[in-house]
């Protein structure tokens, strides 16, 4: 297994386009797979904010939570899915922030759209990865231990929000 | 019967013809008292109060004038020229710390009428500076300066509207933090008006060893397209979450069956998973109404009942009410009580949800949480997850709510039914009571108590308006 430090770019920068590929085209469960046992997906609150405990977010899941958030999405009384969201992800190339023998941090500006019936949303921020290295044989080379994903406009009155950013 | 929309815009028209000298604005709508009696039959509430946009208009001139609401907390805003901005039914207005007190005033500049402020909170310093004149006002509202002044008449200036500085929001009352307004020049008082429901906020104080609250950052910020009667009902409408709540809260029991093994339950699982309980656990929970719409469900018990202790708040309680007054305060769990007409409080949750109506299908929903002073950061911290697990945008509870919600909104226009039916344990004479009253968890009462101070607050208050067109005339 090559180390994280020598990883190529467009490896890293790859997995993150597959990423957005699995949300974009319902493929959750092969999503899951991609998080770490100790995940945390992070979308606060407030423009800047730093403290992820003591103030409200609008995400804060472990993986828990998020499997429960997809096994919902299938759910015969998911009435807020009758019918379904889509939605769909453009990607600026990621930026490889840092890397270590431990983990690569990188950060991806993008625009997000979510629509459902007649109502079409879009959302921009900029979502920053922790990738660390996946098991020999796993079907791709990383695996994202921490996602946190800031908004332009975390402060303003949304509607509902239903699938994964 | 015809009732609402129809007969309003037909008595829409002859009152403009017979009412041209009345001072009118754009805001303005004409409703007679038998016009809102025609809204009501026993248990059952004509459509157009959620559909009509007529009727939400004269909600926002009679109603909320009339009722006490909530402005923001006195910790938003602890140094002198700390302001927020907010808005009291359609209105917006600011709050400001002046020397100690905290007051509150209409956002406009008395000059041409723009917001003197922006921004959900700030720092005014000594006055205000209106951006498009540069006119000042002092934090108690009085005119500090005009530039170029010799262009006014000092007499003359002294006379106007504009020469009085700030309009003041007169009626205010500071309860232990908690700041309420009433538009309204003249009407009930604050005590009779809140009575025996004080006990929540009281409740949710004395939670805090220092009895003491203080907001944790911004709200949550939730946009409903639909009327904001639809959210209050809601938070008394226990034969809903094992419904509509089956696809969160029962993904999570279920999940949670299935992986969760003997292990301790995540605090996220210990939220959800009461939600899942069935009607027999309502029935117990208790629902206790106070006059002028007020009332909450969990009497008895509720779904906050059997969270986990956190370590060393019990003993900081006993430290600071000894044991039996500390036992007493913690052995509430109300769930959600409701502030006539548009506030939620959860006192063991330390949350104030504000239902802002904004058109007749457009509700702004603002989940405010506080840090109960000198108590351990635990709590706090379950209060933040509870607010984005149950409250926000992105919460699978919050979606399935709005969906309901949503779909009674656009389901309201279709014909062939007016009404919406709220006849669950309805009793003959049932809001003939004194204080307060408890009945099972759930019964629709709460629901007729709210409808009740509706057309109470409503009637008195175009009865007084039709008195002084009479007056006048």
């Amino acid at each position: 297994m090559s180390g994280l430090a020598d990883m190529k770019k467009k490896t890293i920068r790859n997995f993150l386009y597959v990423e957005a590929e699995l949300l974009d085209n319902e493929g959750h469960e092969s999503w899951l797979d991609l998080l770490t046992e100790d995940f945390l997906y992070w979308m606060p609150l407030e423009y800047g904010q730093t403290d992820d405990r003591l103030m409200t977010s609008l995400m804060h899941d472990d993986k828990l939570l998020l499997t429960v958030r997809i096994e919902r999405l299938q759910g015969d009384r998911t009435f807020s899915q009758k019918p379904r969201s889509r939605c769909h992800h453009l990607l600026q190339r990621p930026q490889i922030l840092s890397r270590s023998k431990e983990g690569i941090t990188t950060r991806t500006a993008f625009h997000y759209i979510e629509t459902r019936i007649d109502d079409q949303m879009l959302m921009a921020g900029w979502a920053e990865h922790q990738l660390v290295a996946a098991p020999k044989g796993a079907a791709q080379p990383l695996m994202i231990r921490r996602k946190t994903v800031r908004l332009m406009n975390p402060d303003a009155a949304f509607p509902n929000i239903q699938l994964i950013l | 019967m015809q009732t609402g929309l129809k007969l309003l815009e037909v008595s829409n028209k002859l009152h403009h013809s017979v009412t041209m000298a009345e001072k009118m604005t754009s805001k303005q709508v004409n409703i007679t008292a038998e016009q809102v009696e025609a809204l009501f039959r026993p248990g059952e509430a004509h459509r157009d109060l959620y559909a009509s946009q007529d009727i939400f208009r004269a909600e926002m001139q009679h109603l909320f004038r009339q009722c006490w609401l909530y402005v923001g907390h006195d910790s938003q805003v602890p140094n002198r020229g700390d302001y927020i901005a907010t808005e009291l039914a359609d209105q917006p207005v600011l709050m400001v710390r002046d020397r100690e007190e905290v007051k509150v005033f209409h956002n406009r500049c008395p000059h041409k009428g723009t917001k003197l402020v922006l921004d959900a909170a700030g720092q005014a310093g000594p006055f205000f500076r209106c951006p498009y004149h540069a006119w000042t006002f002092r934090t108690d509202g009085s005119l500090r300066s005009i530039p170029h002044p010799q262009g006014y008449d000092e007499e003359r200036l002294h006379e106007s509207a504009a020469g009085c500085g700030l309009s003041p929001v007169e009626n205010l009352v500071n309860y232990r933090g908690f700041i309420f307004a009433r538009l309204a020049s003249q009407g009930i008082d604050f005590d009779a008006f809140f009575g025996g429901s004080l006990s929540t906020l009281d409740n949710m104080i004395d939670r805090s060893p220092e009895g003491r609250l203080s907001v944790a950052g911004p709200p949550l910020r939730y946009m409903h397209r639909c009327n904001w009667k639809m959210l209050v009902e809601n938070q008394t409408d226990t034969c809903h979450p094992m419904v509509a709540h089956e696809s969160s809260a029962g993904t999570v029991v279920d999940l949670w069956s299935r992986i969760g093994g003997n292990s301790k339950k995540p605090m996220a699982v210990e939220i959800y998973a009461p939600f899942l309980s069935d009607y027999s656990f309502y029935d117990k929970m208790g629902i206790r109404i106070w006059p002028n719409g007020h009332g909450h469900t969990g009497v008895t018990q509720s779904i906050h009942s059997n969270y986990s202790e956190i370590p060393g708040y019990f003993d900081q309680m006993i430290a600071a009410y000894g044991r039996e007054r500390a036992e007493a305060i913690l052995s509430e769990s109300r769930h959600n009580t409701v502030f006539f007409p548009n506030i939620m409080v959860k006192g063991p949750i330390q949350s104030l949800r504000l239902f802002k109506p904004l058109a007749a299908d457009r509700t702004l929903v603002e989940s405010w949480i506080f840090r109960l002073d000198g108590a351990p950061d635990m709590l706090l911290e379950r209060t933040a997850a509870y607010n984005r697990l149950i409250n926000a945008p992105t919460s699978i509870v919050g979606h399935d709510d709005l969906e309901m919600y949503e779909r009674a909104q656009e389901g309201l226009s279709a014909g062939g039914n007016d009404w919406v039916n709220m006849q669950r344990d309805m009793q003959a004479d049932e809001m003939n009571f004194d204080g307060e009253k408890v009945v099972i968890g759930t019964s629709e009462l709460q629901m007729r108590n709210q409808f009740d101070a509706w057309r109470k607050f409503m009637l008195e208050s175009i009865q007084n308006a039709d008195h002084k067109a009479g007056a006048g005339a």
